[in-house]
């Protein structure tokens, strides 16, 4: 009877960050990713078991056992193999299959969509000078809040989801209560060109949501006191449109611009702290590794229920749960920045130290319109005008895959609260909804008769929101 | 003195024209009334177009139409050419179900003129063959009949596979294969032949474009009319039917 001699070899686990847990011991190699989890929550002692992921050296995942990878990667076998895991999102988000409703009210083409921090209200910004608020739970309208006179170019919610921000081509801000529909406030004024992107200061360092940064063509950056209804400080410094605004969560203002610099400021005293050069052309988006925490603030996508709810709490429990979450997701490493350009590569800076890029992203073939990382901060997307999604590392920049299908640019896409999924939106009138796991195609939403301008998922997961240029919202 | 003289006597011819106008009867009276008349509608024209320069009018209150999200402001149709987006006419299109073609009456062409007989046989008095003279359109795995046989010659340097096809709405025109060819005005014997002339109705493959229907499909055939003589020009120029 010839024996199963299976080889053996040594392994040692070690998190993210290199740091090693217990000590090396024998495992045979066509042990499964299954009984490595057992082991490793064995190891880790915590309560609940966590649903983990492993990846051999850091670089290829176990998928089916241990053999196939390390046959794959010629690993020598007498030597300790360093087995990195990682805790995924004990949640699973479904994928959204269907239409559920097509909202109609607007009477121009609907250019920017954003779900509240809670996912409970849900707003949208058009061209025809209006921002609307949906019920989500009947689906129907709920408030038109009327009061800009031209195209609405971008809206923001606080991260406590009680107010609503919203900017114009002539370069107004609105503030508006999703609870009434009513205007919050002053009208702030003062750019003298159109309002590219809003940003509000993190729900950890001001539990008040008082601040909020607003960038314009005319080349500055704003921060307004949403309280006093004035604006506080102007950030100048780029000689061009700047583009977006990012306000992280270590005190820090990120902007990039159509000069080719991305410029990081101190928010406190809205001193230049330094400027990042490396591109070619404008540079057109930005993302924070820690964007999806900033923007849930105190709500944990972990605890939703099927009927959102406000936020409750006091504002001191709402800054610590925040502060919470934002340092387990930021863990020790400082936030890291990528920027996507017209130059049709992304750069990936340690913006808080560093003056030089850690990596330079190429690879796409036309030009990066959106840069989104996912929310435990691992994945990077990018979508770009080559009708390709590029899938890259979060932390080391490295390509990881791309997702072709559009037949048309791919203009936004939006990841699902447990990293798994991404749904991106074209000019194509598409959605498609993309596998991490698998890298391929998990579901196509077709309906749209025209362009998908803005799409998103709701923090909870349940539901996806997108507009485009046929004066629909669609819900999915 | 003669300044003043002259300043005198402009300024009375306001007084003298008047009273010439009031005075004068009959014919000449009405040639210069009409004349006149012409004159003042002229000059109340003028007089308001400089009124409407010197008031400063407000901004139009309507917002402009094409409303675009921020990161698509400063690019320009991002080579709309490439991008077409008809899906609501298209829908609408097929609810009519009917072919709006861009030229509906064409010449229909007798088969003298489209077919030349060919003579053979020994004493070259048969006269059953017939050669194409007009371009036509054989599929991808076309094979002759063998040729003691074949009863319609189309000549190698007729057949074209490609067209030169111009969406209408956006004037921009891509060279386009040629799929098959749907309608022949003259005659179904032509349509079966795949002869192309002026006002056939063929299919291309337009999967180039990246249009996507309703569904979610992705088209890759659409029909074109052809539009020239392509005999006479060497191409074959037509116009998408959208």
């Amino acid at each position: 009877m010839a024996s199963e001699d299976v080889e053996r070899l040594l392994i040692q686990f070690q998190n993210e960050e290199g740091e090693v847990l217990g000590s090396p011991f024998d495992v045979p190699l066509d042990i499964t990713p299954d009984k490595l989890q057992l082991v490793c929550n064995a190891l880790l002692q915590k309560d609940e078991p966590v649903p983990l992921a492993f990846f051999v050296r850091g670089e290829a995942e176990v998928v089916s056992n241990l053999g196939s990878c390390v046959k794959t990667l010629a690993v020598e076998t007498e030597q300790v193999l360093p087995v990195v895991y990682q805790p995924q999102a004990v949640f699973r988000v479904r994928a959204v299959a269907r239409c559920t409703s097509t909202l109609q009210g607007h009477t121009e083409a609907v250019i920017s969509t954003a779900f509240s921090p809670t996912g409970k209200y849900l707003a949208s910004g058009s061209g025809d000078t209006t921002v609307r608020f949906w019920d989500l739970t009947t689906e129907t309208p709920h408030h038109t809040a009327r009061g800009h006179t031209h195209w609405v170019l971008s809206i923001a919610w606080s991260p406590d989801g009680k107010k609503l921000a919203s900017g114009c081509k002539n370069s107004q801000i609105f503030l508006w209560d999703p609870v009434t529909g009513a205007q919050i406030g002053k009208t702030l004024t003062g750019h003298s060109k159109w309002i590219t992107w809003l940003c509000w200061e993190p729900l950890h360092l001001n539990p008040e949501c008082r601040f909020l940064a607003s960038s314009s063509k005319d080349g500055s950056v704003r921060i307004w006191d949403t309280v006093l209804g004035r604006c506080e400080k102007i950030l100048t410094g780029h000689t061009q449109s700047v583009t977006c605004v990012k306000w992280g969560g270590d005190g820090l203002l990120y902007t990039s611009s159509q000069d080719r610099t991305v410029k990081v400021w101190r928010a406190k005293d809205g001193v230049q702290c330094r400027t990042l050069h490396g591109h070619a052309h404008w540079v057109n988006t930005l993302a924070l590794s820690t964007d999806y925490v900033l923007r849930t603030g105190a709500f944990e996508p972990a605890t939703a229920t099927v009927n959102p709810q406000d936020l409750s709490g006091s504002l001191d429990e709402l800054k610590e749960r925040a502060l919470q979450r934002y340092n387990k997701v930021r863990g020790t490493a400082p936030e890291r920045l990528v920027s996507g350009s017209d130059d049709f590569t992304l750069f990936l800076w340690n913006p808080a130290e560093e003056k030089k890029p850690l990596a330079r992203l190429t690879g796409h073939s036309a030009l990066v319109n959106e840069v989104l990382f996912s929310p435990d901060t691992r994945l990077l997307a990018s979508a770009s005008f080559d009708k390709s999604i590029k899938i890259w590392d979060g932390r080391t920049g490295k390509y990881l895959m791309s997702l072709r299908g559009h037949v048309g640019s791919v203009y936004q896409v939006a990841w699902s609260a447990d990293s798994r999924l991404l749904v991106s939106g074209s000019s194509d009138s598409t959605l498609k909804v993309w596998d991490m796991k698998t890298g391929k195609l998990n579901m196509d939403l077709p309906g749209h008769a025209d362009e998908v301008y803005a799409v998103d998922w709701s923090p909870d997961g349940q539901r996806v929101a997108s507009g485009g240029k046929d004066k629909c919202l669609r819900i999915w | 003195d003669h300044h003043e003289r002259k300043r005198k006597k402009e300024s009375r011819e306001a007084h003298e024209r008047s009273h010439k106008a009031r005075k004068m009867i009959g014919l000449k009276a009405k040639l210069y009334h009409k004349q006149r008349h012409a004159e003042k509608i002229q000059m109340k024209k003028t007089i308001k177009m400089h009124e409407q320069r010197k008031t400063k009018q407000k901004n139009d209150d309507k917002t402009p139409e094409g409303a675009v999200p921020a990161y698509l402001l400063d690019r320009e149709g991002q080579s709309r050419a490439k991008v077409l987006s008809n899906m609501i006419k298209q829908k609408r299109k097929e609810k009519a179900g009917k072919w709006e073609v861009p030229l509906p009456k064409v010449r229909a062409q007798g088969e003298t003129e489209v077919l030349k007989v060919i003579k053979t046989g020994k004493r070259q008095k048969k006269a059953w063959k017939r050669m194409v003279t007009k371009v036509c359109f054989v599929g991808d795995g076309f094979t002759r009949k063998p040729p003691k046989y074949e009863r319609f010659i189309r000549p190698m340097g007729l057949r074209f596979k490609k067209a030169h096809v111009t969406h209408p709405e956006l004037k921009a025109t891509f060279c386009l294969p040629i799929l098959g060819v749907k309608k022949n005005p003259s005659s179904p014997l032509y349509t079966s032949l795949g002869v192309i002339t002026k006002g056939t109705v063929v299919e291309v493959n337009v999967s180039e474009l990246g249009l996507v229907t309703q569904g979610g499909k992705v088209i890759w055939g659409k029909y074109a009319q052809v539009t020239n003589n392509p005999e006479n020009d060497g191409c074959i120029n037509a116009v998408l039917l959208v």
